[in-house]
């Protein structure tokens, strides 16, 4: 079953520049996807589109039932408590401990005290950082921190994670860490990701879906691809 | 029970974020707090310059006086003409032989002087002492009096009371613009203050609207911080009207400079005024973070 689909998804910036050019995409539910290519291929604008941050200029995107690009302002914060989102600078309240960081997407939302302690330790074992929970953002190493971002993306249980670059600011190493948290995460829970990234390495490895986009435009859409560097 | 635990939180949030951003924070209360203090003083002299006004505005008074030659038939004529004018209040009428007696009670030298004199040969006259229900009108209406058959003459201070009245008036009128101009200019700078603490936290709303917090439930601890920070800016000015305006009332007797100017008495003048103060910190305080934090939510 198709968890999103995409029609006809045209971007236009406002300054002219086009971004994504007439892509139609079906992502199943439970996958894990890679969306590849060089700056200024449109792979953010497909991510941001996702969560309607911007919306398209034409065609449609429906996630879960939802049609995202006709979805109001106001009522953008219903599609984003169906997925999680996890960034390159990983956003995190720098005067707020680990445990408060993952808490307040559950507080901001209104979900009741004796359902917040229990997912947020839940979901701050999953990424390996039951141990950190009241340590401040700032003693932590990156890869540690994306982790936190990471538990704070997956803490409702959305169905969805996108991932914009997640491991942009990461050596190999700690690149590496952050990969086999994500990779658990689609294993246990189920959940449906979206990654996009540049690099070579994490998507040959891992042999994932893998979309391949150029100057806007799709390129190949494959399973168990490889960073086809020609296509880039 | 989902909207009573999102208060809670929110109240919780402006707490921390007071106390968090205490360096803005006490900024903002600062500049709250002198603002309204200068409000205060506004409020504190113009209703003052506003009950002056209007307790000499009751003590103005016509006197009318009536022809020696004027029957008693005439008198009651023209006490029918005063009861059927639409600016008269009331009026006192007085024979001359009351007029006597009661120069007589005021002073020793008028006793003497007056003593002297039989009803014949009395220079007093009979006299209506009139009270008008607008005094912005009592030339016209002493104008009107005057033209009566057997009215003598008119007097109700002419040129001092017209000068007097304007003058209050424009008092009035300036101290009612200053403190506009003042809560105008509260709200300035409570919307500008409020922006930088909003904006000093631009992470966390983006944070807020990535994990899925609706609109609302954004704005609410902004909103609340807000009014808490203009109920703490209130608190040293109403303190300081409280204390500083009984304590001034006291010291002068409640007079200025002379008995003429008599001050407004503290209770419950001064609870009033407070009340007014804390509405407009709170007030402002919840507008000026509600626009400023309209500005980094797409709405």
């Amino acid at each position: 079953m198709d968890l999103i689909r995409l029609k006809n998804i045209t971007k236009k910036y406002k300054n002219g520049v086009t971004a994504i050019y007439d892509l139609s995409l079906a992502i199943e539910k439970g996958s894990f996807t890679f969306v590849i290519g060089g700056s200024g291929s449109g792979k953010s604008t497909l991510i941001k589109m996702l969560y309607r941050e911007e919306k398209p200029t034409s065609g449609q995107i429906i996630l879960g039932g939802l049609n995202v690009a006709k979805l109001r302002d106001g009522k953008v914060y219903k599609l984003r408590r169906k997925l999680g989102i996890v960034f390159q600078d990983y956003r995190l309240l720098e005067k707020q401990t680990v445990y408060e960081n993952v808490a307040f997407a559950l507080e901001v939302i209104g979900a009741p005290d004796s359902e917040i302690r229990p997912k947020v330790l839940r979901a701050l074992e999953e990424v390996g950082l039951k141990n950190k929970v009241h340590e401040y953002p700032d003693k932590l190493s990156g890869g540690e921190r994306q982790r936190v971002a990471i538990a704070r993306a997956i803490v409702n249980n959305p169905k969805l994670l996108l991932c914009d670059e997640p491991t942009g600011n990461l050596d190999p190493e700690l690149s590496k860490e952050v990969m086999e948290v994500l990779d658990s995460i689609n294993k246990n829970r189920g959940t449906t990701i979206i990654m996009a990234t540049h690099d070579r390495d994490i998507v040959n490895r891992m042999k994932k879906q893998v979309v391949t986009l150029k100057q806007g435009h799709l390129v190949s859409f494959v399973e168990e691809g490889k960073y086809n560097d020609e296509g880039i | 029970m989902k909207a009573f635990r999102m208060l809670k939180r929110s109240i919780r949030d402006a707490f921390k974020s007071v106390i968090r951003n205490l360096s803005l924070s006490f900024a903002s209360v600062t500049c709250i707090t002198i603002t309204l203090l200068i409000v205060a003083i506004a409020i504190i002299a113009s209703r003052n310059v506003e009950n002056f006004t209007s307790e000499i505005e009751k003590d103005l008074t016509i006197v009318a006086f009536v022809k020696n030659e004027a029957k008693e038939s005439d008198i009651d004529e023209l006490k029918d003409k005063l009861d059927n004018m639409s600016n008269v209040e009331k009026y006192d009428y007085q024979t001359k032989q009351e007029v006597k007696k009661h120069m007589q009670e005021e002073s020793e030298v008028f006793d003497t002087v007056l003593e002297g004199w039989s009803d014949e040969e009395s220079p007093l006259k009979d006299t209506f002492q009139i009270k008008v229900k607008d005094v912005n009108k009592i030339k016209d209406t002493a104008e009107k009096i005057k033209g009566f058959e057997n009215i003598a003459t008119v007097k109700y201070g002419e040129g001092l009371v017209d000068k007097l009245i304007k003058a209050f008036d424009s008092v009035k009128k300036g101290t009612y613009i200053l403190v506009i101009a003042l809560v105008v200019v509260t709200v300035f700078l409570i919307v500008n203050t409020i922006k930088l603490t909003i904006s000093a936290r631009k992470r966390e709303i983006g944070i807020m609207r990535v994990v899925g917090a609706s609109n609302f439930s954004i704005k609410l601890p902004f909103v609340i911080e807000g009014m808490f920070l203009g109920l703490l800016g209130s608190i040293i000015p109403i303190v300081g009207m409280i204390y500083g305006y009984t304590y001034f009332y006291n010291k002068s007797g409640g007079y200025l400079y002379s008995e003429i100017v008599k001050l407004i008495q503290p209770d419950p003048f001064i609870y009033h005024s407070s009340l007014i103060l804390l509405l407009i910190g709170v007030i402002v305080g919840m507008l000026g973070s509600l626009s400023a934090v309209r500005r980094y939510l797409k709405i």
